[in-house]
């Protein structure tokens, strides 16, 4: 018997050894998610009251603090272009050939009509930073085995105080995130599927942000090609890209 | 002049139909002059009275980065109460208000807000802010009858609100609908929700802070105190004096309109005149008359068609004017619609000077147009004249 209590022990401390820390589950979820740069085309589906709207776009993104896109369709978007570097976005029409820079309350607004507001989008400060993280538990989401973590803000300046993130725990890639208010309300549930396996590393091509106060289905985004680590000209990340 | 008038009015009677053709065409002009404008005038006092009575008071103190018109600079525009103001506050003679952007949720559906504290026992303005005390589950909250008509909100109900707090964290709670009340002033209905200022102070973390001081008396306030700055009762209302002054160039254009064609009848009347009654004029002038009498006869004469003008419109005018008085007039919209204070049914006030100043104005332009063919007589020749020659 005393041996049998050993065993089990001793299995259970091995189990939590196994486990990493929810820093290191971030980090490794880092390392996997982000690279020097990738070039993406994607279409953001919104669901509306008044119908769908599907807008495709080809995106160019360094490191996390430059990012440049285009919006190929449909007509009325079409030309439309933004440039994020570092904390500023400029966005450029072609319908009024103007640049316009997205600055202060602005960046609160949504993005084409969508679930996603300017500022969701220039996040770039790493959960760490930001949070405290523990994990919590574990969960099973479309057969995929997860980590549970638990974010609770750790600075004052930040959208969302609290933050729930279900981490595949064999290809360290979220699949499942909730975003909560001060009170503890859910305010934004993201979905992420279709994950694939690029150069070496999975990323979910699929994402459904819904803010679930509000009815409907949420908005779409889907990765529909993307490749990482490509030489991209520096001139892509400057305003007189906007205009080109 | 009392010979020229007594020949002017059996002149005037003598020509029949004609005249008092003219004279119903002119008496029209008179009424709808100053029904018109009647109901500007009742407009104006009624919406200033309302804005007094549920906005402003006698005047305000607005945080120095609030701007009415620009919902992004609220997250700015508030400051701490100045010490000074405590004792107004305390007396009830001034009523703090914070103001805040938000959102709301009513049946899933997402409505951009502005979320304002009060002080649930303030009396200065006329919210039903005793409403706000109700103890309850959820955050007590009023709103306007427009918001919850567009919002479809009624009495009881629970709906979700979501804020950002100072730092910019976002904040959601359920608010219960406690009262909803009918106001014309739209600026205190439309996409807002009132709640206790205490309780907004705490959700967004801007204890003892407001966006605008409203005040009871005027008197001997200073042009800045801080980083409030003074906006006099005068200033607050301006909007209203503008509105009211487009709308009177607008309606003027068809009581102008009107009036034109009245006076162009008189015009027509008196060239008419002239010319059918070159006999007469050498009449005159052979029996002594100077030809600047002949001149003022013509000119009486058409004239006195506002005289009668005037005396037609009272006639019919009076009754009808006071009935609208009474009844007031029904526009079947709300002010929501226009974004500007308005009442329902607008009732014309009719101002002495308003009446005097319409008779005047008619009366000089009646004779101007009346002199203006009559100075034809003076270069007439009187023999030709007498013989009714053609000049």
């Amino acid at each position: 018997m005393k041996t049998f209590a050993s065993i089990i022990l001793f299995a259970l401390a091995t189990a939590a050894t196994a486990q990493p820390s929810a820093d290191e589950i971030i980090d490794r979820v880092d390392r996997n998610m982000s690279s020097e740069n990738r070039i993406f085309e994607s279409t953001m589906t919104i669901q509306g009251k008044r119908g769908t709207r599907v807008i495709t776009s080809k995106s160019y993104t360094a490191g996390d603090k430059k990012s440049f896109t285009e919006y190929l369709s449909p007509p009325r978007e079409q030309g439309i272009k933004m440039l994020k570097l570092e904390d500023q976005l400029w966005i450029y029409s072609p319908s009024t050939d103007r640049t316009i820079q997205i600055s202060g309350h602005m960046l609160r607004q949504s993005v084409m009509g969508s679930d996603l507001s300017y500022e969701d989008m220039m996040e770039d400060r790493k959960l760490t930073d930001l949070y405290s993280a523990r994990v919590t538990g574990r969960e099973t989401i479309d057969g995929r085995e997860t980590w549970v973590l638990e974010l609770n803000a750790r600075v004052e300046d930040i959208a969302y105080s609290k933050r729930k993130i279900w981490i595949d725990t064999e290809r360290y890639v979220p699949l499942k995130e909730e975003l909560y208010a001060r009170s503890g309300q859910l305010l934004k549930r993201s979905t992420m599927s279709d994950v694939i396996r690029v150069d070496g590393r999975w990323f979910p091509t699929t994402v459904v942000y819904k803010d679930m106060l509000k009815q409907g289905d949420g908005t779409e985004f889907k990765v529909t090609a993307i490749k990482f680590n490509q030489a991209i000209p520096d001139y892509i990340f400057s305003k007189a890209a906007l205009k080109q | 002049m009392k010979l020229a008038i007594k020949l002017a009015f059996k002149n005037l009677i003598g020509a029949g139909l004609r005249t008092w053709l003219n004279v119903i065409v002119l008496s029209f002009s008179f009424v709808m002059i100053i029904a018109a404008k009647g109901i500007l005038v009742g407009w104006d006092r009624q919406a200033k009275k309302d804005m007094a009575d549920w906005e402003i008071a006698g005047g305000q103190y607005w945080n120095a980065n609030y701007d009415p018109y620009d919902a992004f600079t609220l997250t700015e525009a508030h400051s701490v109460i100045p010490g000074q103001f405590k004792d107004e506050i305390e007396r009830g003679d001034m009523v703090p208000v914070l103001i805040t952007q938000g959102t709301i949720y009513p049946e899933g559906r997402m409505q951009s807000i502005l979320i304002k504290g009060i002080d649930p026992g303030q009396s200065l303005l006329e919210l039903p802010t005793g409403r706000l005390d109700t103890a309850a589950g959820a955050l007590p909250a009023i709103i306007g009858s427009n918001m919850a008509r567009a919002n479809r909100l009624s009495k009881g109900d629970y709906v979700t609100i979501r804020w950002r707090d100072a730092n910019g964290t976002f904040d959601a709670a359920e608010i219960l609908i406690t009262d909803i009340f009918t106001t014309n002033v739209p600026t205190v209905d439309v996409g807002q929700v009132w709640i206790a200022l205490d309780s907004l102070q705490s959700m967004v973390l801007m204890p003892g802070e407001a966006t605008i001081l409203t005040f009871r008396d005027q008197e001997n306030r200073e042009a800045g105190v801080g980083d409030w700055k003074l906006m006099t009762y005068k200033s607050l209302v301006s909007e209203v004096d503008e509105m009211i002054k487009t709308k009177s160039v607008g309606q003027s254009i068809f009581y102008i309109i009107l009036l034109i064609l009245a006076l162009l009848a008189i015009f027509d009347t008196q060239v008419l005149s002239i010319f059918r009654r070159q006999k007469e004029i050498g009449t005159y002038v052979a029996l002594g008359y100077t030809r600047k009498e002949v001149v003022l006869l013509f000119t009486v004469e058409g004239a006195m068609h506002a005289v009668l003008a005037a005396v037609t419109g009272a006639i019919y005018g009076i009754p009808l004017l006071v009935w609208l008085a009474n009844k007031g007039i029904s526009l079947g919209m709300s002010s929501a619609e226009f974004g500007f204070t308005m009442a329902d049914t607008m009732y014309p006030v009719y101002s002495g000077s308003l009446i005097i100043g319409t008779t005047l104005l008619v009366m000089i332009a009646t004779t101007i147009v009346s002199y203006w063919p009559s100075r034809r007589i003076a270069k007439m020749n009187p023999t030709e004249a007498l013989r009714g020659k053609l000049q």
